[in-house]
């Protein structure tokens, strides 16, 4: 039941083409530990999803710089340059949500709903080639689930069951991504025993997790 | 008074005690500096948090307590963190009062453009749940982009979202968007209805009540 391992191991899990979904908001949750090593490993043509690719100091960038990224899922591109010549490059790798949209489908992907409707985006191009349907007098768009293969989160303290905790807001897309990969690897600042972590306070469980890696801290 | 506190000053007046609002970026984050006597709002920052306060003091902010731009905040008694689900659950299931939000565009369907430039990939965020789950959508913006009119009969850039704007309120007046169009209920003192039609390349309904927008000089 330890679930705390090392980094090379976690990423041995990891193969050409999948799909990586990486928490965080911009910086804030970032598990910038796992995306700045997983930048040494030989995995390609893979697409990432993160609600907006980071800022311009996240790894995110050299690993979208590197060509091992063909597909971006995401909501925002704005402060990341690397997204930014992707794109330029070829639009059709670019596959934009609207946020909230973007955060539902990875629930649903995780708590095992297909689709579902939702009203944001009707009259947009987000309606495009889409299935709506009308329900009380209101047009909704048809949305499906999204699942990777792997995901990777950013925890304040995780205990060696993969309980974590998430400080603050870098809740944000963790708590749904750990739920919606089948590997699903956590970087903690802190790693601490099974019951280390009050039950109230599991922001999410460790029937989620694979894979607890501590984050090296700074000299 | 500068033409972007004329704005959010109006705004304001608009809000009631208690009202949850998400606030976007630039004009529409000075409206809190300009709420009336007794008006205190929670503010939903959609990255995860209801009651969020203002920018964190040089060095004494939490990396992990930021707004949806990315930047230090302090959290109002009260608050709490959300995950971005529950904070677009909040958002689709109307539990925002009132968003308040710049355009490119804006036109007298109450068409809101406010994402995407022609050729020029910036992102969606969290824009098209706002326009579309907000109980009120506030288009705060400068009437013209260096002379161009953002008013306009037919946006003609990518829609945020249909017929989703409530209010235009600009430095130049106060505008309602109603099915009959955009009515110009309020006008900065300091310009004719001649110089807003001017301004604007939507018809504009000007009614003979037309009263004087409230800019404190």
């Amino acid at each position: 039941m330890n679930k705390v391992t090392t980094v090379e191991e976690a990423f041995s899990h990891i193969k050409d083409n999948d799909t990586i979904m990486v928490g965080g908001f911009l910086m804030c949750g970032s598990p910038e530990y796992l995306i700045h090593t997983f930048l040494d490993h030989p995995s390609k043509g893979l697409t990432i999803v993160n609600n907006d690719m980071g800022e311009y100091g996240s790894s995110l960038t050299p690993l979208l710089a590197s060509g091992r990224v063909t597909d971006l899922v995401c909501t925002w591109i704005v402060r990341n340059p690397a997204a930014q010549e992707m794109y330029k490059a070829n639009p059709k790798c670019l596959h934009i949500n609207p946020q909230g949209t973007l955060t539902e489908r990875i629930r649903a992907g995780g708590f095992g709903i297909a689709a579902f409707y939702t009203p944001t985006g009707v009259g947009t191009i987000i309606e495009e080639g889409k299935d709506t349907r009308w329900f009380n007098g209101r047009k909704y768009i048809m949305e499906t689930a999204l699942r990777a293969n792997v995901a990777f989160i950013h925890a304040e303290v995780a205990d060696e069951m993969g309980n974590i905790f998430m400080k603050g807001s870098s809740k944000n897309y963790n708590a749904a991504m750990a739920t919606a990969a089948d590997y699903v690897i956590v970087e903690a600042n802190k790693i601490v025993p099974v019951g280390g972590i009050d039950p109230e306070l599991v922001t999410v469980s460790g029937i989620y997790i694979n894979a607890v890696v501590p984050i090296p801290k700074k000299d | 008074m500068d033409n972007k506190n004329i704005i959010a000053r109006r705004i304001a007046q608009m809000l009631h005690d208690g009202e949850v609002v998400n606030l976007g970026v630039g004009i529409p984050q000075l409206v809190a500096n300009w709420l009336p006597e007794g008006v205190e709002l929670i503010v939903h920052a959609e990255n995860g948090i209801i009651g969020a306060g203002g920018y964190s003091k040089e060095g004494e902010g939490d990396p992990n307590v930021v707004d949806a731009g990315g930047q230090m905040i302090d959290i109002k008694p009260g608050a709490q963190f959300i995950i971005s689900t529950d904070s677009f659950g909040a958002i689709r299931g109307g539990h925002i009062d009132m968003t308040i939000l710049g355009a490119y565009q804006v036109d007298s369907k109450g068409n809101l453009a406010n994402w995407c430039l022609p050729n020029k990939m910036g992102g969606i965020g969290g824009a098209m749940d706002l326009v579309s789950g907000a109980k009120q959508v506030v288009v705060a913006m400068e009437h013209t982009q260096k002379g161009n009119p953002k008013i306009v009969e037919n946006c003609t850039y990518p829609l945020t979202g249909a017929g989703v704007v409530d209010y235009i309120v600009t430095e130049m007046g106060f505008m309602h968007v109603t099915d009959k169009g955009i009515v110009l209920e309020e006008i900065n003192p300091n310009y004719t209805v001649e110089q807003v039609l001017a301004a604007t390349d939507a018809r504009l309904i000007v009614p003979v009540d037309l009263k004087a927008m409230d800019i404190l000089d």
